[in-house]
């Protein structure tokens, strides 16, 4: 492989990353419905809304919370192109390529035939378009939550179920320091693409990106060193204390109720 | 090998879960013990790391390109307990921002990813470094096989996982209800990506970074020998888990296991006759648990369950036994506290 198109790659990975969570942060302010619930409400009843996507036993049940989906983004001033994108763009596309073969190997009754041949069987479709729409659905539903709650109150929803603060506090910290970090190698990349005319060899480039890998490692540490002692000096000792000032509201109590009976509706249709 | 929410059933999500929780509750207290206050900045920072370690893009031989994961090598520098934490966290991270691997699936891919694979890479690497010192070619050797290994059992626990769904969960066609394929298929398109593309990155990236480390920060080797057995005791136990995880793979093999037959199956298998003493034994022990199973459960959990309980009567007799042994051996003096934890 060239120099070039690996430094590249690299660079424009990075950098997509980096835009793709800046663009985030914007929405999370919009004056929308679900941007207006509470974080641990929203949090709860996604996680609810996911399990049952997980149980839902046929297509057009998955279709219809797709549908729910659409509207509930819309009613949250997400734009319906950049919610396509963001969540079809990658998981589902790889899912339908995954897919594919099952439509034509699962043994079953034929729904496309040529030439008295079966193509595609009922059972073959079936199980490839659950496997899609599950998919899509549940990935949806991480998607809202995602672009409607900014990330310190997800944070705050998880020490209000009881998630061990170690860990809420390690998560809120690591998410910052990804940036930072990811900033600090794409300046590594940029610079090395900026002093490239010609190409190297795959082996060339390994030999650099070990070495890029490993600096950014030290780095690491380094920093690791310098933001505890930062902490110190601010007083910590072992334990992140934050204002958590949340109160529900009547909307939170309505989004609950609807919800649950979402819920039951979709428990009451796996029986019919 | 992130697995998507949708292609696991919740059963099997729910399994890996509460798989994965003992160890994870392990790992912050382990790392508690060794980094108090430092913790969170150095998980944080270590864990911002790795994540920015697996967007590189890695080029192979041959003009693939792929990703690592990186958990050995941050099993090498930061121990094995801390790269459990450092890894699972950004799996949560990327599940949440990125869509790469489900909310619910999360315990399974913590378990193969953040679990399995810096473990056994860790131990591998381990097995081989020995007591050399920081610089030592067995080291590096060590960090190459050990991450290369450990990323493929990681893919084979992948396979395994979505494999079983079909079998396990299907509708009452037989329309599978997740991921389509049996373990016929899923396992060997799991292994040969790993074996071949994914394992040499793994490898690749891990032989490059210990590598450079030897020369130019080989204070981030921990050269120094394990003081505790322990060490290595807990990682038995997580090979044993990994084993009692397995078990409902039992499920799919056809017949009884050889030398297992019940008293009917003999007949069948056309002996023709029963010996006696069997006939008159058969059934004389009421098993609390007939046939591994837990009535009226899911034949999945009953079978952990069954495997579980197992597992926790056979330690405890193997437990009482060596209390025993070492009781006998040091007749006069109590027992050290010592050597009951290592019993």
């Amino acid at each position: 492989m060239k120099g070039e198109g690996f430094l590249t790659r690299n660079i424009s990975s990075f950098t997509h990353t980096l835009e793709s969570v800046i663009s985030t942060e914007d929405l999370c302010r919009a004056l929308g419905l679900l941007q207006g619930l509470d974080p641990r409400v929203k949090v709860a009843t996604f996680v609810l809304f996911i399990v049952m996507v997980g149980l839902a036993r046929s297509l057009s049940i998955l279709a219809i919370i797709f549908v729910l989906i659409l509207t509930l983004s819309f009613l949250s001033k997400v734009s319906l192109g950049f919610f396509l994108k963001r969540v079809l763009l990658f998981i589902p596309i790889f899912t339908a390529v995954i897919a594919l073969p099952a439509l034509l190997i699962t043994p079953g009754s034929p729904l496309v035939a040529i030439a008295g041949k079966i193509i595609i069987t009922e059972q073959g479709a079936r199980t490839a378009g659950l496997l899609f729409l599950r998919v899509t659905d549940s990935l949806s539903f991480g998607v809202l939550l995602i672009l409607t709650t900014p990330w310190t109150k997800i944070l705050v929803a998880l020490r209000w179920f009881r998630i061990p603060p170690l860990l809420v506090d390690i998560l809120g910290m690591t998410y910052r320091y990804i940036f930072l970090l990811l900033h600090t190698a794409n300046s590594m990349f940029l610079a090395r693409r900026s002093r490239t005319i010609g190409s190297f060899s795959g082996g060339e480039n390994r030999r650099w990106l070990a070495r890029a890998l490993t600096t950014t490692m030290a780095k690491s540490q380094h920093l690791s060193e310098e933001v505890y002692l930062a902490m110190l000096s601010r007083g910590y000792q072992g334990e992140v204390r934050v204002l958590n000032a949340l109160s529900l509201k009547r909307r939170d109590f309505l989004w609950v109720a609807f919800a649950l009976i979402a819920a039951s509706i979709l428990l009451w249709s796996n029986h019919l | 090998m992130h697995i998507p929410d949708g292609y696991l059933s919740l059963a099997t999500a729910g399994t890996m879960y509460a798989v994965s929780a003992p160890f994870w509750y392990l790992a912050v207290s382990r790392v508690r013990k060794v980094l108090t206050n430092r913790t969170v900045p150095v998980l944080a920072l270590f864990a911002a790391f790795s994540f920015v370690l697996m967007m590189f893009n890695v080029p192979l031989p041959g003009g693939t390109t792929g990703h690592a994961v990186g958990g050995t090598l941050l099993a090498i520098v930061l121990g094995p307990w801390a790269a459990v934490l450092g890894i699972s966290v950004v799996l949560g991270i990327q599940a949440l921002f990125f869509g790469d691997g489900g909310l619910l699936t999360f315990g399974a891919n913590c378990f193969n990813m953040a679990i399995v694979l810096p473990l056994v890479g860790y131990f591998i690497y381990k097995v081989i470094a020995s007591n050399t010192e920081a610089t030592s070619p067995r080291r590096l050797m060590g960090a190459v096989v050990g991450s290369y290994v450990a990323i493929v059992v990681a893919s084979i626990l992948t396979g395994v996982e979505l494999g079983i769904q079909p079998t396990l969960f299907h509708a009452v066609d037989g329309t599978p209800l997740y991921a389509p394929y049996g373990l016929n298929v899923a396992l060997p398109a799991m292994l040969i990506g790993h074996l071949l593309i994914a394992g040499p990155v793994e490898a690749v990236v891990t032989g490059g970074v210990f590598a450079y480390l030897q020369r130019s920060h080989s204070s981030l080797i921990k050269a120094d020998a394990p003081k505790k057995k322990e060490g290595k005791l807990w990682l038995l136990w997580g090979a044993l888990g990994l084993a009692a995880l397995a078990t409902p793979l039992g499920l799919l093999a056809s017949g009884t296991a050889w030398g297992e037959w019940g008293v009917d199956e003999l007949q069948n298998m056309g002996l023709g006759f029963i010996p006696q003493g069997l006939q008159k034994f058969a059934g004389w022990w009421p098993a609390p648990l007939p046939d591994y199973g837990f009535p009226r459960m899911g034949a999945v959990i009953g079978y952990i369950l069954s495997a579980l309980v197992g597992i926790a009567v056979v330690v405890f007799l193997l437990w009482m036994l060596g209390r025993w042994l070492s009781r006998k051996n040091l007749p006069k003096q109590g027992v050290p506290s010592k050597e009951e934890s290592a019993g």
